[in-house]
């Protein structure tokens, strides 16, 4: 007790603030990359995510096999080994990525699975009554499942997907592990550097809160304006 | 005898072991509203949706005019702009409004401009009584104003024929009127129609002929005079006394008057 007492009035206040001022360009520069392999992950995640939802509600057969392989595994599995197969396996099979890539396509693939969970929920809970009446007025079913189908589906998986997108920022961390230079791994970087950890470890965790934060609010603001009379959004996301 | 537009020849289709129609044929002519009635589960919605090909029959032929629509090689698609078709539970677009689910077909199907589109959906929403509702989502309108969405999204698609699967079954006693009313219209107007409904009241005043479907096949057929009073089948009479018994009188005319169609 008395060592922690002593240790904690040993703490100079300020000499901590100017080293945290210090680091923070660094850390910057790490949230920058933070949010560029999460808005990219998502984005390129959710293309890949409609087709996966759809090809697994619509399709029987070995091609709705083959996606639904994929959702499991890549669901089953830990992002991690989806990492390292990408980012050291692959290379021994002759395909080589750069860092940068590498997390990009297992983040991509491992946020696509999940996606299109929420999706094909979203797609399975629009009334089949609402594409009988689009097929009825003429529609070929592409067109009936873009304009009728898929505007709700998404709205409905807003909620879901908003989860998505706060988990998604803080899951970037595992690239650590193949030492990109994220946020996080600035932060490590700094620790092994400077021997120094609550400064850097309480930096980096402010700033993930304080975005995590702010993609909630945005979030909330999106569904607030995409709400519409009688489609009631679902609720979900990750399970922990 | 003018010829007939819509031809539905001997229509058979089961599900799994259970023949829902067994070789069912109906000739509708050009201006003629013929009503369907029968037992639930007799495959009088399957009928309707054999029609425009949502079901395909397993065997027997439908056409449209001088289109076959049984034939593998027509365009059904092209075919389904020709027929609209309503439904029980509406069925529509739950986010867009009144006005944007009558332009989804102008705009999709008809490749028409958006403006274009507006002009002609504001128009047929106007003629079911809803020009004042049309920026309204589904779910802000009254089960009696959603059919009639329904109703003006098949309308503005200028089919030939219509087909109405128990249009007012899922509302309430006091908005059936309303609904029946733009039918009626519709009727005097010359549409061609093609009803599955137990409104006695408007089989009796609207309707050219009546079909009894009952196990798939049809039991019985005649104009509502000959239909009412002197049924061919006996069958028919012991059907139209249970629907007295199920939907009481409000199918009859008179007490159906009492829901005014909306402003
Ligand atoms: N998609 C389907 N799959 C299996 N059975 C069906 C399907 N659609 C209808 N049926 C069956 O066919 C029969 C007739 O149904 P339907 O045409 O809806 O009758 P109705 O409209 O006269 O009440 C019912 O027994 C129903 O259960
Ligand atoms: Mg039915």
């Amino acid at each position: 007790m008395a060592v922690t007492l002593a240790g904690l009035m040993a703490i100079d206040i300020v000499g901590e603030l100017e080293f945290i001022w210090r680091i923070l360009p660094e850390l910057g520069k790490g949230l920058v990359t933070t949010l560029e392999l999460t808005a990219l992950a998502l984005t390129a995640g959710l293309v890949l995510a409609v087709p996966t939802a759809v090809v697994r509600t619509y399709t029987r057969g070995p091609l709705n096999w083959l996606f639904t392989a994929y959702v499991e595994v890549f669901r089953g599995t830990p992002l991690l080994v989806q990492l390292f197969v990408v980012y050291y396996g692959l290379p021994e099979m002759g395909i080589v990525f750069d860092r940068f890539f590498s997390a990009w396509a297992a983040l991509t693939l491992n946020s696509a699975a999940y996606q299109s969970e929420y999706i094909r929920g979203a797609i399975m809970s629009v009334s089949e009554g609402q594409l009988t009446a689009a097929r009825s007025l003429g529609m070929r079913p592409l067109q009936a499942f873009r304009w009728v189908v898929l505007p709700q589906a998404l709205r409905l998986a807003l909620p879901a997907w908003s989860n998505e997108v706060a988990y998604m920022v803080k899951y970037v961390s595992v690239v650590y592990m193949i030492a990109l230079p994220e946020l996080f791994t600035r932060g490590a970087m700094i620790r092994s550097r400077t021997f120094k950890v609550w400064s850097p470890m309480i930096s980096v965790a402010v700033i993930y809160l304080g975005v995590v934060i702010g993609i909630t609010r945005v979030m909330d603001y999106v569904e607030k304006r995409l709400r519409i009379p009688g489609l009631e959004s679902g609720h979900g996301g990750r399970e922990y | 005898m003018t010829e007939p537009i819509l031809r539905v020849e001997n229509i058979h289709k089961a599900y799994g072991p259970t023949e829902v129609l067994r070789g069912v044929s109906v000739d509708v002519r050009p201006g003629e509203v013929v009503v369907i009635i029968g037992p639930s589960g007799t495959g009088k919605s399957t009928l309707l949706r054999c029609v425009n090909q949502l079901t395909p029959p397993d065997q027997g032929r439908v056409w449209l005019k001088d289109v076959e629509l049984t034939d593998k090689r027509t365009d059904i698609n092209k075919a389904r702009e020709r027929i609209g078709m309503v439904f029980q539970d509406f069925n529509l677009f739950t986010h867009l409004t009144a006005l944007q689910n009558v332009m989804l077909g102008l705009t999709k199907v008809k490749r028409m401009k958006p403006t274009a589109a507006r002009a002609k959906a504001v128009m047929e929403l106007e003629k079911v009584g809803l020009a004042d509702k049309a920026d309204l989502y589904p779910a802000e309108l009254s089960g009696g104003q959603k059919q009639r969405a329904a109703i003006a999204r098949s309308l503005a698609m200028d089919p030939e024929v219509m087909l109405f699967d128990e249009p007012t079954s899922a509302l309430d006693p006091e908005l059936i009127g309303e609904v029946l009313e733009v039918m009626q219209d519709l009727a005097a107007e010359g549409m061609t129609m093609l009803v599955v409904s137990h409104e006695m009241g408007f089989a009796r005043e609207v309707a050219d002929r009546i079909i009894f479907l009952e196990n798939g096949v049809i039991a019985d057929e005649g104009p509502p005079e000959q239909f009412f009073t002197n049924p061919k089948n006996p069958r028919t009479r012991e059907f139209l006394w249970k629907l007295t018994e199920l939907y009481g009188n409000h199918g009859e005319k008179g007490s159906r008057r009492s829901g005014r169609r909306g402003r």
